[in-house]
Order: structure tokens, then C-alpha cells, then sequence
């Protein structure tokens, strides 16, 4: 059957069943590979998107549940968001498969708290697990960019 | 340079004409005239390297590409290759890309390996003369091309951030040069820079290549391959290591829609499906009996008790099995009166938990046979899906993507999941791509894992209270037992870190035995191998003897290390204490730990306390001394991150087994860290002028110990097995 999804400002119209995880719409149906599958069970992060501003996983959300919810994935962001510019600046990542579901959680901590704390970076980010154990960069970058209007990418 | 190789007539190789190919490469036998790796490169071609040669090429706008024959997973090889390249070259550093170089065992051999391959935190060290004669050599002939053009004596031709000058004056870039360097004959022995005149190598300038890609979502990975016309496959995997298809009822799986074929493969039943969610749907509804005759039916419990009754002479070896020395030397009585300290030691099977599971593109028949996915060790993926197809190895293309992550998990010498793609894709025929994809389960659940060890300990101190006498047992499944590199009985890898440790050097009389069982369990290498268990009982044993003789464990390690030698472990020891500082903040704990591994020394001060009766670390202050620094920043991430590794696996690591059945099938049962419980590391580096060694593992192995001597020092206990937590 068909579902219509917001997706990064765009309205799809998707076919696939109303419990098909959002995860494989993105990936398989839209070709949107930046969200990645880590485990499924909604224990990783690293299907992490927006909905509705709300960081999710998305491995475990079926699409039936998103009809007029606004999505958006790692190729939403209008242009370079400052978390990333700070995770350049600070050569976060490194296999890279985790950083996404980092980011887009780190994004939404910022959007509701411009400001974080220790805490408020280990309650939001806690739920993303980098294997390549980039924490404290990662930390920093969130720090790096928290309030602060993008940095230039690093030379 | 690349003359065709013609060492034997090989038509399409059986699999004993394949398998006489790997012995030669293993134990390094000579066949008339033929090197292993060009006996593996047969079918390859190789002629279309330009004028630069197979590592770099240089674009007509002077854009510099580095050609990598190591695979990025983490390690920030990447960058590092690159600079070697770039330093050498004199090139704009911000004008330096990297490209995946595809698999060809001739050219783009690990020379510590003679098979191309990333491992044993070897990438750097290899190449560091071969790509920076690279380097030398193109700058050479960008500088013969400018003293022709400009009439010059090229001795007096400079070359900076990828400009040629003279000191008249005249300029020209890589760009405007390009052309005529392409002409030049490079130089055989181009000289090399002095480590002292680098203006790259060593600075905070070598920067990752990646981060950009891997920040904005848009790295390329397997998971991320999509072909026209590909299929998506699973695989019902047998729960138990070593089961077999008895028979399977595949009706429910293909009236799922999307579900395309299921059909028996040697690993299990496969499925096949036009997306990744019909293949796990079609998966859930086969139903399997499995022929268990020859399974792994023991719970590891028991497996573990059967090492311990190994280690203490309740059991005697029998068969094949047998004690195998190392490190024995010197004879005598022990010391009367002497104190006797006896430990022992548990390590659990560990998952290696990449967060990309394991998975493969393949494209099998049609003429082509190609594979796209995270090589690791591309010759020997080369291989085995040669063996699978009935081609030559070296005619097997693949194109190696980013992997997230392996910490040796893509260095199997079955290339495991890559045959079983091949194998499904060879059933589908036609070229037509295929997608493996394994699920998280699939992935924990599938072996390979670090071994379960067991070690004990006895040593009797002298008068003064340092060794006099070491017995050291350990029993462990042996990874290299059976393979293409096995090399003598002794299986290094199981006691690498025991087997040259300085503490053995300062005791006159050791006697140190492994003893490898077999068990249908699969094991493999985990990022430091070997160092994962031994740093450990080395490091933990040596400040419980320090406790029995009454003295400080830093000032006891010190002694024994001075009196073994040991002057790089000694300079990074007293390099991390020194920026630990008097003391740690109120409430914390210090522990101390120093250990080699791939030719690299690292001690740490970690700093512990209890929280809810579990460890947390705080501060690890880390020295190195990792030779040449390339990026003294990437340095910093592979302590950092090995560091993170190594401590996820001390605090919670753990695959069991009951019944033969893996009780960790994701991440909610195999714990691993997580920010919350992540250590801040400080990371300093001894200054070095010596060739760079590697640095992607050796970070790993040091902070389980250092943290058990904390809490040792706090509780007065000492830690017997690992994971410290368990719940």
C-alpha cells in the first residue's frame, strides 16, 4: 500500500507495508544511505533521524506511524550544521559508520538544549554506541558547537 | 616493470592446484622463478598504471591522488599513507586526495605479509620507505622537467606545496609540469628526506581525508552498495558452530513478497529478495532442522572448565594435544623461604561487534566475477572466491569500500562471508549483483571471536623479593592452527606479550607452556590479539608481586624493567607518570600499566573509582612511543579509541555459550561502552627519530590491567577473569 511521508521537506509517496521499518524506506525505497542499520533493535543509534525534531530510531519505527510527521535524515540538514563542521574540525569519526545517528542525536540535544551540560551530552548521546570509541571527540565537537554559529571546516 | 608471469600452465585451478598455491605463499616455498605474490596476481591486470606509477597519479590541474592499497576501517591509514606520499613530494597538502587501490597482490603487497592485507597495525610501517621513495622519485621528475623547460642545473629547482622554483624567479605548478614529468625516467634510489627537514610528517596538518564524507553521511560502505538489478540475501545461519543442513521447508518464506529464490548453500539456507526487509521477513519464515552430529554442544562454561583442568594437570593431554614451550630458560632450585605467588586467569570469547556487520556485494558468471566490500585482506578473498568460482585468483576483481570497523574481523583466512556471497551469488549466475547483508545477529552470533583463555601463574620471589623462578601455563583455541600462515605448532599469537616480556628477561628461571585444544568454536584476531589476554596477567601479575614483596608496584615495575633492558617501556612509564602528575583528584584511584605490542610501547595511568560496586575510569594519561609520529593527532584517536576498545572489553566484554548456543545475540545482552562510561585519555608521545611502528592496536591491551591494578590498590583484590562486570 501507499504511505506519503514528509521526508527533508519533501512529500514521497511510498510503497511498501504500513510496518516497514522507516530505516529500510530510507535506505532500499529512497536511496537515503546515510542512515545506517546497526542492530535493528533500536540499541545502537545508528538509524538515528529526526521525527518530528525528536531523535529516533528509526530501525524501529513502522511507517504507518509517520503519516503527517516531518522527517529528516543526515542529507536534510540545509547545508553544512555546525555539528558537523565541528566534527571536521575535530577529526571525530573513524570507520565513520556510527556518525550519522551521532550527529542527527547530537543535533536534536542541541536544538532543545543550545547549551548542554556533561549530563545533558551523556542523557542524549548514551543511546549511540561508537565502537572506534570516538566519545570524547564527539563530546568535544558537541561542545565545540554548541551555540556557536558553524565553524569553518578544518584546512 | 610489469612483465607477465609464467610460472606454471594453470588452466582453471582445482581446488589442489589453489591450495598448492597458498602453501607457497604461507610457508614462503619457492616455486622456480616465481614470487607468492605474483603466483596469486595470475589473471590480474596490471599494465595501466601511468607514468607515476600504481600509487599516485597526478591530475593536469597538479591535483595529487594517493593510491592506498590499505583499506581505511578507522585507522587513519588513509591520511597517514597519503602525507608519506605528500612529504616527500613536496605536494599542497589540501590538494592531496586518497583512492582505494583495487586488488592486485603484485603491486600492492603488504611487505611485512607478501600478500596484500591491513594487519598487525602494519599499514604505516610497511609503506613508510615505499611510498615515500614514491614521493621522492615524482618530485625528482618534476624537477627534471623544470631545469629542461627553464635550462637550469636542477640542483638549483625547489619544490613547495606543489610548486617548482627557481631562484630566478621563474614558477610553475604540479598542473603546468605535469605533461613533460610524465616523460621523465624516475630515478631507481631517489634520496630521501632526513626525518629532521620534514615539513609535514609530524604535524598537526596531517589531518583525515575522510572526515568531510563521513561527517555528511556520504562515506560509501557495503551496506550502502546498490546496483542496478541487485539482489538482497540473508542466510539462516545453524545456532550451533559446526551444524549442518538436515532439510529445510522454504514454502512460507517464498510467499513472502519481495522474496525472490531460497536455496541451500554450504553456511545454511539463503534468501534472496529484491529489498533488505523482504529478505528478513522471507528469513524469519524458513524453517530449518539442523544436523547437529558434529556441533559445538558444550556450554563455554564448560569448555573453560575443561582449560583449567588442563592447566592444572587434573587432565592429561591426549591425541595430538601437547604442552609447547616458550620462553623457557634457566634451571635450579627455587629460593628457600621464598614467597610464592600463584594467580590465575579467565578471558571470555569476545565478539568483535563492528558497527557494520558483516556483509558483501558479489557479481558471480556473465565473464565477470567481482566483489565490492571492506577488503581486508584482499589476496586472500581473492583467493578463496577463486576456489569457490573455479577462476584464478588474481583475475577475481574487487573494489575495496570504507568498512565500518573490523578490529580483525575481515582478516579470515575462509574470507567466511565473503565465500558464502560468492556462493549465493555463483547459485544466481548471469553477473547479476548480489548483496549479502548479515543482521546484527547474524554477525554476533557467527564466530570468529577472540579465543576463550585461561592462564596460571606461579612465582617465587627471591631474598629481595623480584622473580626468581615464572611457571606460566595457558590454554587457548589457536587461530592459527590450519591456516594458510600457520607456520610451526606453536601458535605465536596465543602467547605473544608472555613469550618477550621484560618481566621473563629479569627472571633467571622460567618455564612457560601453552597447550591449544581444538574446539568447533571459530576464533580469530581481535584488535591486539594476543596482548588482549597476556598484557593483561603480565601487567596484573607484576603489581600483586609487588604487594607480596612489599613494595611500591610503579618503583617494582621499574626495577624489573631496568633490569631486563627495557628502556622504551621505561621511557613511556616514567613519560606518563611524569604527566599524571603527584596525584590523582580525591576519590580516584591510580593504576599503572605498560605494555609492547606490534612494536609499539604504551603505558597509562588510569584513574578508577567505584560506582554502584562497578569500576569507572576517569582520566587515562597515555605515552607512546610509536617511533615517527605520521599524525600526532591520529595517534591521539588510536589511543583514544583503542583505549575505548580495550576498556569496553574489560568492563562488560563477554560471548557465552550454553548448550553450544551463543547467548549474546545483540547489543543489549553484549554490552559495550558507551559514552557515559567512556575514559578521557591524554595522549603524549615520545619524541622518536626511529621508523614509525603502528599504533591501531597497540592502544587497546593496557587499560584492562591498568585498571585491575586500581582496583587492587583500592580493595586489595585481585581480578581473576574478566568481564569486571557481569550483570
Amino acid at each position: 500500500m501507499t504511505t506519503t511521508l514528509d521526508i527533508n521537506g519533501r512529500s514521497l509517496a511510498v510503497e511498501a507495508s504500513p510496518d516497514t521499518p522507516l530505516l529500510w524506506v530510507l535506505r532500499d525505497g529512497l536511496g537515503l544511505t546515510g542512515t545506517k542499520y546497526g542492530c535493528g533493535i533500536a540499541q545502537c543509534g545508528a538509524c538515528t533521524v529526526h521525527v518530528n525534531g525528536e531523535a529516533t530510531r528509526s530501525c524501529q519505527m513502522p511507517i504507518g506511524a509517520l503519516a503527517g510527521a516531518k522527517i529528516t535524515t543526515i542529507e536534510g540538514f540545509a547545508g553544512l550544521h555546525p555539528l558537523q563542521a565541528a566534527w571536521i574540525a575535530a577529526d571525530v569519526p573513524q570507520c565513520g559508520y556510527c556518525q550519522s545517528g551521532q550527529i542527527m542525536s547530537a543535533a536534536a540535544l542541541l536544538a532543545h538544549t543550545p547549551d548542554p551540560t556533561d549530563a545533558d551530552i551523556d542523557g542524549a548521546m548514551n543511546g549511540n554506541i561508537c565502537r572506534c570509541g570516538c566519545y570524547q571527540r564527539i563530546r568535544a565537537a558537541i561542545k565545540a558547537a554548541a551555540g556557536h554559529a558553524p565553524a569553518p571546516p578544518a584546512a | 616493470m610489469h612483465a607477465p608471469v609464467k610460472c606454471f600452465e594453470l588452466s582453471l585451478p582445482s581446488r589442489r592446484d589453489v591450495m598448492v598455491i597458498t602453501a607457497a605463499t604461507a610457508g614462503g616455498a619457492l616455486l622456480v622463478g616465481c614470487s607468492p605474490a605474483n603466483l596469486l596476481s595470475i589473471g590480474a591486470d596490471d599494465s595501466h598504471f601511468g607514468p607515476f606509477g600504481p600509487f599516485l597519479r597526478i591530475a593536469p590541474d597538479g591535483g595529487v591522488t594517493v593510491v592506498s592499497k590499505h583499506i581505511e576501517f578507522g585507522q587513519g591509514n588513509h591520511a597517514g599513507l597519503a602525507a608519506m606520499v605528500a612529504e616527500e613530494l613536496d605536494a599542497d597538502w589540501d590538494r592531496v586526495e586518497v583512492v582505494q587501490a583495487p586488488a592486485n597482490t603484485k603491486v600492492y603487497a603488504n611487505l611485512g605479509m607478501g600478500v596484500q592485507g591491513t594487519g598487525g597495525s602494519s599499514a604505516i610501517a610497511n609503506s613508510w620507505l615505499q611510498l615515500r621513495t614514491v614521493g621522492a622519485a615524482t618530485r625528482a621528475m618534476f624537477i627534471t622537467a623544470a631545469a629542461d623547460r627553464w635550462k637550469v642545473s636542477a640542483a638549483e629547482i625547489t619544490v613547495r606545496n606543489s610548486v617548482v622554483s627557481h631562484p630566478s624567479g621563474m614558477t610553475a605548478t604540479f598542473g603546468d609540469l605535469v605533461a613533460d614529468a610524465a616523460k621523465v625516467t624516475p630515478p631507481a634510489s631517489p634520496a630521501l628526506k632526513d626525518p629532521k627537514a620534514f615539513t609535514l610528517i609530524g604535524t598537526d596538518r596531517v589531518r583525515r581525508k575522510d572526515a568531510g564524507l563521513k561527517s555528511r553521511g556520504e562515506a560509501r560502505f557495503t551496506q550502502d552498495v546498490h546496483l542496478p538489478n541487485m539482489l538482497t540475501a540473508m542466510v539462516v545461519h545453524s545456532p550451533r558452530f559446526g551444524g549442518k543442513v538436515r532439510t529445510f521447508d522454504a514454502t512460507a518464506a517464498r510467499k513472502v513478497p519481495g522474496v525472490v529464490d531460497v536455496f541451500e548453500i554450504p553456511t545454511g539456507v539463503a534468501i534472496t529478495a529484491t529489498s533488505t526487509y523482504a529478505a528478513r521477513q522471507g528469513r524469519d519464515a524458513v524453517k530449518v532442522e539442523w544436523n547437529d552430529d558434529k556441533a559445538e554442544k558444550r556450554s563455554s562454561a564448560a569448555i573453560l572448565a575443561s582449560y583449567r583442568d588442563l592447566a592444572a594437570g587434573n587432565v592429561q593431554p591426549a591425541g595430538d594435544l601437547k604442552w609447547l614451550s616458550f620462553d623457557t630458560h634457566g634451571s635450579g632450585a627455587p629460593p628457600a623461604g621464598g614467597k610464592v605467588v600463584e594467580a590465575s586467569f579467565d578471558f571470555p570469547y569476545l565478539a568483535h561487534a563492528t558497527m557494520e556487520p558483516m556483509n558483501c556485494v558479489a557479481e558471480i558468471g556473465g565473464g565477470k566475477n567481482k566483489l565490492t566490500f571492506g577488503s581486508q585482506i584482499p589476496t586472500m578473498d581473492q583467493l578463496n572466491t577463486g576456489m569457490i568460482v573455479g577462476a584464478l585468483p588474481g583475475s577475481v576483481e574487487i573494489e575495496t569500500l570504507f568498512a565500518g570497523g573490523s578490529y580483525g574481523r575481515r582478516a579470515n583466512f575462509k574470507s567466511d562471508y565473503v565465500s558464502e556471497c560468492v556462493h549465493i551469488a555463483k547459485h544466481v549466475g548471469g553477473g547479476r549483483p548480489v548483496k549479502l547483508v548479515w543482521t546484527r545477529e547474524d554477525d554476533m552470533t557467527g564466530g570468529y571471536y577472540r579465543p576463550m583463555v585461561h592462564h596460571t601463574v606461579k612465582v617465587t620471589l627471591d631474598a629481595d623479593g623480584y622473580p626468581a623462578r615464572w611457571r606460566h601455563r595457558i590454554v587457548s583455541q589457536s587461530i592459527m592452527k590450519g591456516s594458510p600462515m600457520g607456520g610451526g605448532p606453536l601458535d605465536e599469537t596465543a602467547v605473544e606479550g608472555v613469550k618477550g616480556s621484560p618481566y621473563l628477561k629479569a627472571t633467571p628461571v622460567v618455564d612457560g607452556q601453552v597447550i591449544l585444544p581444538d574446539a568447533p568454536v571459530p576464533v580469530l584476531w581481535w584488535r591486539s590479539v594476543g596482548a588482549t589476554h597476556t598484557a593483561f596477567v603480565m601487567e596484573h601479575v607484576v603489581d600483586q608481586l609487588a604487594r607480596a614483596a612489599g613494595k611500591d608496584p610503579v618503583e617494582y615495575r621499574k626495577a624489573l624493567l631496568a633490569k631486563a633492558g627495557a628502556t622504551r617501556h621505561l621511557a613511556v612509564l616514567n613519560l606518563a607518570l611524569d604527566k599524571a602528575g603527584a596525584a590523582p583528584a580525591a576519590g580516584w584511584t591510580r593504576g599503572v600499566a605498560v605494555h609492547e605490542s606490534f612494536g609499539t610501547v604504551v603505558a597509562q595511568v588510569a584513574e578508577v573509582k567505584l560506582v554502584d560496586g562497578a569500576p569507572r575510569v576517569g582520566r587515562v594519561v597515555t605515552a607512546v612511543d610509536c617511533g615517527i609520529p605520521i599524525s600526532p593527532d591520529q595517534v591521539a584517536a588510536q589511543m583514544e579509541g583503542g583505549t575505548c576498545f580495550g576498556l569496553s572489553a574489560a568492563m562488560f566484554g563477554q560471548i557465552t555459550l550454553a548448550e553450544g548456543l551463543v547467548q549474546q545475540k545483540n547489543f543489549d545482552a553484549y554490552r559495550v561502552l558507551r559514552m557515559t562510561e567512556a575514559p578521557h585519555v591524554e595522549t603524549y608521545i615520545l619524541p622518536s627519530g626511529t621508523k614509525p611502528t603502528g599504533v591501531g592496536e597497540p592502544g587497546t591491551p593496557v587499560i584492562g590491567p591498568a585498571v585491575a591494578n586500581a582496583l587492587l590498590a583500592m580493595t586489595g583484590k585481585p581480578t581473576s577473569s574478566l568481564p569486571f562486570v557481569t550483570t
